[in-house]
């Protein structure tokens, strides 16, 4: 278990304050200008050894992607967004660090900014989240005040503006590009890639678009050094992060441990062990809705990380774990995320456009098993026709639950589907 | 160059060449609904996914950029089925109702329905309908049918500029939508028929009346404007059934106006089928061709010439121009003029008259000013040039005239043309021009803001070594080709005005309308008025004789479009009843007056038009102009423009014998002022 000492974020439970003054207590905005003097070359490159992955779902190497960034600013400004349309079902990590420790964002995002020679960064904050946006507002104007960010931030002499925009609402706009196009007063609709935001972004400039977790947790790891973060969990694993245990488990709870701490591990130790004992488990979603289920069988040994749950053929995602037990009924459980999809498609391009109604539909009905057993082929297949074909990942996302549900639940499936046909067969013959 | 293989096939093609437009280099067809050349590339039909080696996921082709040493299969098992997949997904809430829809047997999603599509469906749901919009008189919709490849609505914002369309509504619930239920205010708008893959846009005055195997094809060119832009007319029968663009990259691209593509039903009504003769009691009469030439013959032969004039049309051939100068100057008349609105360009000096750049030459202009145009109502299709150009940026537009929706953005630099004189294009311009529109030309100090203009172009680099961009938009299709073949004033002969102002006072006694219907025609005064066109219009109801002549899809005639380009319009139909070929009626009009034209075919009527100007010679080109000194210096009244287009849907016999025309003027021009509590 994750030592007290060694913890990123320390008001993750707001006991504490979190405003200017009690941020400053717990370390953050300490030598942030010497971490900007030790130049932006040096904060990529120490960005990189940390090994931290990217904490919004993909898990894409951080210190690689500011890396993609143009050295040298031309006549087309670079920005930095921050994503914090935090609306995965299942995830609410991102929530907890906007109104308890706003100013690790703040200074998270500076010192990103200034690695990737952006002078404005763009808080891209959820609709729905108004007390988060209002600490967070509060936060950058106390930033503001004390100089610690605007037109010479920390005194470093780097020009740095930091603005907060609230979406309306809308899931996909958690999508980078989809953010970019909302952000720039569009319809939230995934832009295609190439270009990649680092080439053309926000306003057509180059553009980093990063997870707020992913932002916040930079300024300790370059205060403690990138060998201290690299080494938590198995290698290409590192660091710690903020998993979200939530579902029939005693103490739902937000959490942060170190990578690669087995599953079963982090249920019981902070989340108070499965409702009912861990003999009474029956799935657990590892990584946020769009992650394929695990049966427990799998959930015994599982560790939790990018590559170990890969190799189930599940993923880390937002490391948003649901836990079910028995008394779930997996299958209305899996078609309920399936209705999400359907509902969040942007309609932009078809496989998805179509393909989660299509999907959604099926799922519904194969809740009550008013289907045939071949359609659960279909349907499987279906799914293999929207994964991969789309513009964004939302298309992924829809289905992989759906996939995790027929590979490892299916004779539930199959049984429903005669139940109900028996029940049917009953019925008519009684009516005769 | 960047070298990839496609299917096996090694080709070499310039940097930033998608996928798509590789494989088309190569001969290799990769199926879309999304992708249009002319548009913005969207991506989001998922058709044209090819196999790209090395790449996890098919990609995209026609967003993807080529790479060098890329490898790419069109028809690989994973591509073809990535395009499966997608095509059932298209078909799953597609409606099958071809047998009832208009875009039945040329439908991109049917066509690929057979290469792509399955002969039963996996889908047990039930499919989605979608409420239908009003999108005017000229689109209709069934929305059900629409695939959202939102080709309409980048057609809208990106050519046409008007952001009138797009998408409300999230993934299956998206919409295609005008927004308010109103129809699409744009002069091109029946061009996203042609754009749409499906049968959701389909048009509205064609609606269930042919299917495209019935129709005879004819490819031609349009005259409601003086774009000539190029068209294919689809006849059934005697019926023009509707007007469709071709390509033409010079001219028109790929679009067509409204009015060209619309006001082909005014081709029904309205007709002059028979030749009449006004008779005793003041009323027009039927009669035979004999009977209107020997009417004709009794007034002119003991006329002399100079009490005899001739004006042409906006939709007249110039073989027709061409016979009936020649008959003019056998009856010893130099009163003719081809500029019913009186324009003030100079017939001796091609080059004071012609759109000198060339269409394709508002690609390269690097500053521009309109001076008394409105290329939005006058030439639709060059204002989608000017806009096109305007997207892309570097271009300084400004004008001088009334401050017009143009669709892009610009400098006003005042009302009245006197501030021509003080313009001067921005600093290190290299190809500025000038479009000086009639509005400008008509006036009574047309002259001098030609010569003005002239002075100008001269003096900024506007008409330089290479370069000329000194350009005068006309309004008529027919008006180029009437200078060309000189249909103007002969030695101390009379323009429109001075022809017009002596027929009101008796010096003039015959006047010989060929299609002239914009005139005045209460200034004909007692003058024996004999008319030759198609249509009962305002020339028809003032003649003595009526002469029926041929609409432009029912001749072969050759028309001269503003650029200076020598086009043929074929013919599609017969002309209807008794009506005649309209350079044959000149010459069997002047054998009967004693003046046999010596030339009995077209083409002896082509030969000696070609000889009298070589211009001719050259079809579907242009033969640049010399630039010479036009113009007459003179005071410029400082008083704004009148444009000569006041509705668009309506500005000749044709389109105002149109019913299509006619609900159009009342949805777009009169506006809600037309609808009262009890109408219609």
């Amino acid at each position: 278990m994750l030592a007290d000492k060694d913890r990123i974020f320390t008001n993750l439970y707001g006991h504490h304050d979190w405003r200017l003054a009690g941020a400053k207590s717990r370390g953050d905005w300490q030598g942030t200008k010497e971490i900007l003097d030790m130049g932006a070359d040096w904060i990529i490159d120490e960005m990189k050894r940390s090994g931290l992955r990217g904490r919004g779902g993909a898990g894409f190497p951080t210190g690689l992607k500011w890396s993609f960034m143009p050295k040298t600013e031309s006549d087309r400004p670079h920005y930095l967004v921050v994503n914090a349309d935090e609306g995965e079902p299942g995830t609410c990590k991102d929530r907890d660090m906007l109104r308890f420790d706003p100013h690790k964002l703040i200074e998270g995002c500076l010192i990103a900014s200034f690695a990737m020679r952006a002078h404005a960064c763009y808080i891209y904050i959820r609709g729905e989240f108004y007390n988060e946006a209002s600490n967070l507002q509060v936060a950058i104007d106390e930033a503001y005040a004390a100089g610690l960010i605007g037109d010479n931030a920390c005194g470093s002499g780097w020009k740095f503006d930091l603005y907060l925009h609230r979406g309306a609402g809308a899931y996909i706009c958690g999508e980078e590009t989809a953010l970019i196009e909302s952000l720039e007063g569009k319809k939230g609709q995934p832009r295609l890639k190439p270009p990649f935001p680092a080439g053309v972004g926000l306003y057509g400039c180059p553009t980093t678009v990063n997870n707020v977790e992913s932002i916040a947790v930079a300024p300790t790891i370059l205060r403690r050094g990138a060998s201290w973060f690299a080494g938590f969990g198995r290698p290409n694993n590192a660091g710690t992060k903020v998993f979200c245990i939530s579902g029939h488990v005693n103490n739902p709870c937000n959490v942060e441990d170190a990578m690669s701490i087995p599953l079963k591990e982090l249920i019981e130790k902070h989340a108070g062990g499965v409702r009912g004992g861990w003999d009474n488990l029956l799935a657990v979603i590892p990584g946020g809705a769009s992650v394929p289920v695990l049966p427990k069988a799998i959930c015994d040994n599982v560790l939790m990380d990018f590559d170990a749950l890969r190799d189930v053929k599940s993923g880390l995602g937002t490391a948003a774990v649901m836990v079910m037990d028995k008394s779930t009924d997996i299958v209305a459980a899996i078609a309920r995320l399936s209705a999400f999809y359907k509902h969040e498609s942007c309609g932009q391009c078809t496989p998805c456009r179509e393909g989660t109604g299509w999907m959604a539909r099926v799922m519904k009905r194969m809740v009550k098993g008013d289907a045939t057993l071949q359609e659960i082929d279909t349907l499987e297949r279906v799914t293999y026709q929207v994964e991969g074909h789309t513009i964004c990942a939302l298309g992924d996302a829809a289905a992989w639950p759906i996939q995790g549900l027929i590979r490892h639940f299916r004779p539930e499936l199959e049984r429903r589907i005669s139940a109900y046909r028996d029940a049917k067969t009953r019925a008519s013959a009684k009516a005769a | 160059m960047t070298k990839l293989t496609i299917d096996g096939k090694s080709v070499e093609v310039p940097p930033n060449t998608t996928i798509i437009q590789a494989a088309e280099l190569a001969g290799v067809e990769i199926p879309r609904f999304c992708y249009h050349e002319r548009l913005s590339i969207a991506g989001n039909c998922r058709m044209c996914l090819v196999e790209v080696e090395k790449s996890p996921k098919p990609v995209a082709s026609c967003a993807m950029p080529v790479a060098e040493g890329m490898v790419v299969h069109t028809r690989s098992d994973k591509a073809n089925k990535a395009r499966n997949g997608v095509m059932e997904f298209l078909l799953i809430n597609h409606p099958l109702d071809c047998p009832i829809c208009d875009q039945g047997g040329e439908c991109d999603l049917q066509d690929q329905a057979m290469a792509y599509g399955t002969d039963r469906g996996r889908y047990d749901e039930a499919k989605r309908a979608v409420k239908d919009k009003n999108m005017g008189p000229l689109v209709s919709t069934i929305m059900t049918r629409c695939i959202h490849c939102t080709r309409c609505v980048r057609f809208a914002t990106e050519v046409a500029g008007v952001q009138e369309l797009g998408a409300t509504g999230r993934g299956e619930d998206m919409e295609i939508t005008t927004y308010l239920e109103k129809a699409l205010s744009s002069e091109l708008s029946g061009n996203v028929v042609d754009l749409c893959p499906v049968g959701a846009l389909t048009s509205k005055p064609y609606a269930f009346s042919a299917r495209p195997w019935e129709l005879r094809k004819t490819e031609t060119i349009d005259v409601m404007d003086a774009v000539g832009s190029a068209v294919r007319v689809d006849a059934r029968g005697r019926e023009v059934m509707r007007v469709l663009p071709r390509l033409n990259e010079i001219v028109n691209e790929e679009w067509l106006s409204d009015k060209g593509r619309h006001a082909c039903d005014g081709l029904q009504y309205q007709r002059l089928d028979k030749p009449y003769v006004r008779g005793a009691n003041g009323k027009l009469k039927e009669a035979t061709w004999a009977e209107a030439f020997a009417a004709i013959a009794a007034k002119v032969k003991n006329l002399p010439g100079t009490k005899v004039a001739a004006l042409a049309g906006d939709l007249v051939d110039a073989e027709a121009m061409f016979a009936l100068k020649q008959l003019m100057s056998s009856l010893g008349s130099p009163n003719l003029d081809c500029r019913q609105d009186g324009a003030a360009v100079d017939p001796a000096v091609r080059a004071s008259y012609l759109f000198n750049s060339g269409i394709a030459g508002i690609d390269q202009a690097d500053a521009l000013l309109i001076v008394g145009a409105d290329p939005r109502k006058e030439a639709p299709i060059i204002n989608a040039r000017i806009r096109k150009r305007y997207l892309r940026g570097g271009v300084h537009i400004s004008v001088i005239g009334e401050k017009l929706d143009l669709t892009y953005p610009y400098h006003w630099v005042g009302a009245s043309p006197d501030l021509i004189a003080a313009c001067k294009p921005p600093e290190g311009s290299k190809t500025p021009m000038i479009i000086l529109g009639m509005a400008a030309l008509t006036r009574p100090d047309g002259a001098a803001i030609l010569e003005s203009a002239r002075r100008v172009a001269e003096q900024t680099g506007v008409v330089k070594e290479g370069w000329n961009g000194f350009n005068v938009l006309h309004t008529a299709a027919a008006r180029v080709g009437g200078l060309d073949v000189g249909f103007a004033p002969g030695a101390g002969g009379k323009d429109t005005r001075r022809i017009l102002d002596a027929a009101s006072k008796g010096e003039i006694e015959v006047v010989y309308l060929l299609g002239a219907d914009e005139i005045d025609t209460a200034k004909l005064g007692k003058a024996f008025v004999i008319y030759q066109g198609h249509h009962g219009d305002k020339g028809a109801h003032r003649a003595d004789v009526v002469l029926p002549g041929s609409a432009y899809t029912e001749k072969s005639g050759t028309y001269v479009n503003t650029e200076g380009r020598v086009q043929r319009a074929e013919r599609a139909v017969f002309p209807p009843g008794d009506a005649r070929e309209d350079w044959a009626i000149v010459r069997a009009l002047s054998e009967a007056l004693g003046k046999k034209l010596p030339f009995d075919s077209l083409d002896q009527v082509r030969a000696a038009m070609r000889a009298a100007n070589p211009i001719f010679a050259a079809i579907d080109s242009v033969t640049k102009a010399e630039w010479k000194p036009f113009g007459t210096a003179g005071t410029i009244a400082a008083t704004g423009f009148n444009y000569p287009i006041k509705n668009y849907y309506m500005t000749d016999p044709i389109s105002r014998a149109s019913r299509t025309m006619a609900q159009c003027t009342e949805e777009f021009v009169m506006g809600s002022k037309a609808r009262t509590g009890t109408h219609g």
